[in-house]
């Protein structure tokens, strides 16, 4: 019992402030309207694998965090993720909860962004913040 | 009897121990949580950086997938520091092979074409002036990954700003979201203004 309770009270404390590493994308385009997880996409992972370019130039990721339009359909036939995502590279798609791991309705985001640690967040409505598809409504109130 | 009645007592007084901690624990969580003068209060404090997926405040602790993926941490342990972003020095980590991304999807190795050519801008006001090494860029990514959408191949073409920077655009398209931070001012201004230029 006490076990539990103090399980339920640290999942609160968790849950106060995002401490995702710096680059985890989360990528929320069309996954809550599915019924998914948003997916989360950790950069520093796959940077450790894969210069930049090999999924920035070869496979024509964008710079924009959810300005890819990905779907499950490009992806199994072996567009972005799916190029390597096919059980020879990486682990094949039916692991679903690997990538659809994000805590419902969480924005599509570049985690600790610069525009993200701003103490101040930008005001809504700034050009860039709207257009970059990294709103400040992502953002951890201090 | 008396040694089961013992273990039973001796049970039950590390359970009650073990729970009294627990709630001091939390207490002073929640005390730091709510003191108006608490250290650190707009900033994460250094223990929380690279936390595991779990507990990291993105990742849905509810989902089964969430306790497979790595934790951060334990990856960089073996790697070179830095200040900020992931707190890894990941130029120096590839310069000393200790980690070795590939270049291609498969496992056929092959070399970046790297591009040893430093641009030097000189910047309006008192900071330092910019050094751009075409070296450490081309490791990591193609001439076409910046050139010409987001930076004009040619002298004086393109006009940067720290405003726009730290919106996103220019060098901040990398630098504020996953290459080393704006806050590491001197890593690109680091050629002191001539002398001359200040009287």
């Amino acid at each position: 019992m006490t076990v539990a309770l103090v399980a339920v009270a640290f999942s609160f404390l968790y849950y106060e402030a995002a401490k995702a590493e710096y680059g985890d994308v989360v990528i929320n385009e069309f996954s809550d309207d599915a019924g998914m997880r948003p997916v989360v996409f950790p950069h520093w992972f796959h940077r450790i694998r894969f210069r930049c370019k090999v999924c920035h130039g070869d496979l024509g990721f964008k710079f924009e965090a959810g300005g890819n339009e990905i779907n499950m359909l490009k992806i199994i036939d072996g567009e972005y993720c799916g190029a390597c995502h096919n059980g020879n590279v990486a682990w094949s798609i039916e692991n679903c909860d690997l990538c659809h791991s994000g805590i419902p309705n969480t924005p599509t985001q570049v985690h600790h962004s610069t525009t993200q640690k701003l103490v101040a967040p930008l005001r809504s409505g700034t050009a860039d913040s709207a257009a970059s598809g990294e709103g400040t409504n992502g953002e951890q109130q201090p | 009897m008396n040694a089961i009645n013992m273990r039973s007592l001796a049970v039950l007084l590390v359970a009650g121990g073990m729970a009294v901690l627990a709630m001091l624990f939390l207490a002073s969580l929640a005390e730091a949580q709510s003191n108006p003068n608490a250290f650190n209060r707009l900033m994460k404090p250094a223990a929380e950086r690279n936390a595991p997926p779990p507990s990291d405040g993105i990742h849905d602790p509810d989902s089964s997938g969430t306790h497979v993926l790595q934790t951060p941490r334990e990856s960089f342990d073996a790697l070179p520091d830095s200040n900020s972003g992931n707190y890894v020095d990941w130029n120096a980590a590839v310069d000393a092979g200790e980690i070795a991304p590939r270049n291609s999807i498969g496992d056929t190795p092959v070399t970046p074409i790297v591009l040893d050519l430093n641009i030097v801008r000189e910047v309006k006001g008192s900071m330092p002036d910019v050094v751009y090494p075409h070296k450490q860029h081309t490791q990591w990514l193609d001439c076409s990954n910046c050139h010409p959408a987001i930076f004009i191949p040619q002298k004086g073409a393109n006009q940067i700003s720290m405003a726009s920077i730290l919106l996103g655009e220019k060098c901040g398209v990398c630098h504020g979201k996953v290459a080393f931070p704006v806050s590491e001012c001197r890593r690109c201004h680091s050629r002191p203004k001539e002398q001359t230029a200040a009287n």
